[in-house]
């Protein structure tokens, strides 16, 4: 690398402040793939803890239907709550962390996972389960092999909007210097550096392509009986 | 990691809190303005351009996805190129600094909501209710206006709802970025390291957000009781 302190004489895309900056990118990339990095950490983290919470809810709201317009409903009601009031409600609990942030981010999912999960397992007919049972299915061998593979395709569609949500709303865990893209994007605006702003937003946009993409492949392959009908969203 | 003194009590009941140019009063009143402002704007361009695609059954894939694409983008991001960009970050009356910035990104992320769930109401009018209708004499506009618009106002109210609560929540972020409204006192709190203030604003901002989203429900409710 033949690049030190460069005088103030040079003339080139950063002393410009270009929005579209090669020079940027290539000097940056490091701090770039980290901040990339950690914001992936995040969504994935906050997605999982979204899905460890949601299944058990989901399982109660099926189990003991009076709790389920509750559920439905709490969960709701903090996703009304704005990211930047809900992430500050959180730090007496887990301070000024990256764990205030997951833990928001997996709060609102919920409201998505746990409605998919319930929709999911209610797409299942009752027909069917009925003559999984004839069959000799047991309950254990009946979630696996036909309720869960029924329900799929609700749920990766709702698992594809939590993330996709959680990309960019982490962005706002810059308030708490959580790491990600967000803070990186934060500061080329207060600093008026056009290259960086840019960047870091195109990063997020193509952050959250990249894994709904990822996710529909998923889903493909998880759900090959469904190939030939496409289904249209 | 800094230890703050949260006394949320004492935020509260201090005048200074609620007095003045940076007192909640006059945030309140900046939060409102916008999020009336944004949703006023959204209305009038997207209520009449997607029942209109509704009503034609045109234009599904874009009515459909625009929630999708504006769920990807962050809010600090489309606001930080606006303001750095052609928008620029210039005062803009009672919006305050980059004002025409914020109100476009608040604009950006109503109409989603707005358009999406229009186009779907439009779209799940019974066609045989609408095709009674033609078979009586009615014309396009009569049809849109008798007898498509009242099966899908419900709908379109919920997305109204969802809108209005996606800019409450939108403006208290932008605050982040540039921008009048509550989200300043939070960050305020944060660069002066007042958790009192921190938690306190944030607890206006969640409680409004909460009534917002029940106040519409009610309206749901009302416009869907004749159907």
């Amino acid at each position: 690398m033949a690049l030190a302190i460069a005088p103030l004489a040079v003339d080139n895309c950063l002393t410009r402040n270009e929005w579209i900056c090669g020079e940027y990118l290539l000097t940056r990339r490091t701090e770039l793939a980290d901040a990339t990095m950690q914001h992936l950490g995040i969504v994935l983290a906050s997605v999982v803890l979204g899905l460890v919470i949601a299944l058990p809810l989901a399982w109660l709201s099926r189990r003991y239907p009076r709790l389920e317009a509750i559920l439905l409903g709490s969960t709701t009601a903090i996703y009304t709550i704005p990211s930047l009031a809900l992430f500050s409600l959180l730090v007496p609990l887990s301070g000024l962390t990256v764990q205030t942030v997951v833990l928001g981010l997996g709060l609102y999912s919920l409201t998505i996972l746990v409605r998919a999960i319930l929709d999911g397992l209610r797409a299942v007919p009752p027909e069917v389960v009925e003559s999984a049972r004839g069959v000799g299915h047991s309950d254990g061998a009946l979630l696996l092999k036909v309720q869960v593979p029924l329900a799929l395709p609700t749920v990766m569609a709702g698992l594809r909007v939590a993330v996709v949500s959680a990309v960019a709303l982490t962005t706002v865990g810059a308030i708490l210097d959580a790491g990600g893209l967000g803070g990186m994007l934060l500061d080329g605006q207060r600093t008026n550096f056009k290259a960086q702003v840019l960047a870091t937003s195109v990063l997020c946009v193509l952050l959250a392509l990249v894994l709904d993409l990822l996710l529909v492949l998923v889903e493909r392959m998880l759900t090959p009986w469904l190939r030939r009908t496409e289904v249209v969203r | 990691m800094i230890v703050w003194r949260i006394d949320v009590w004492a935020w509260f009941a201090d005048p200074a809190t609620w007095q003045g140019d940076d007192g909640v009063w006059h945030r309140l009143a900046e939060h409102s303005l916008l999020t009336i402002a944004a949703m006023l704007i959204a209305a009038a361009i997207g209520l009449p351009l997607s029942l209109w695609l509704g009503h034609l059954g045109k234009g599904g894939v874009l009515a459909i996805n625009v929630t999708n694409v504006g769920r990807a983008i962050p809010v600090i991001a489309l606001l930080s190129l606006l303001s750095l960009g052609f928008v620029g970050s210039d005062t803009l009356g009672p919006f305050g600094r980059a004002g025409l910035a914020t109100l476009l990104t608040l604009t950006a992320f109503a109409l989603p909501p707005i358009v999406t769930n229009t186009y779907t109401a439009m779209r799940g009018v019974d066609p045989d209710l609408v095709e009674a209708a033609r078979g009586m004499g009615m014309s396009g506009r009569q049809v849109l206006v008798g007898v498509e618009l009242p099966a899908a106002l419900p709908v379109i109210v919920s997305g109204i709802r969802l809108a209005v609560v996606q800019v409450w929540a939108t403006a208290t972020v932008a605050a982040l970025v540039a921008g009048p409204g509550m989200g300043r006192i939070i960050v305020h709190g944060y660069d002066s390291q007042d958790g009192a203030e921190v938690i306190g604003a944030s607890i206006i901002v969640a409680a409004i957000a909460l009534l917002l989203d029940a106040g519409m429900s009610l309206v749901q409710r009302a416009v869907a009781r004749p159907s």
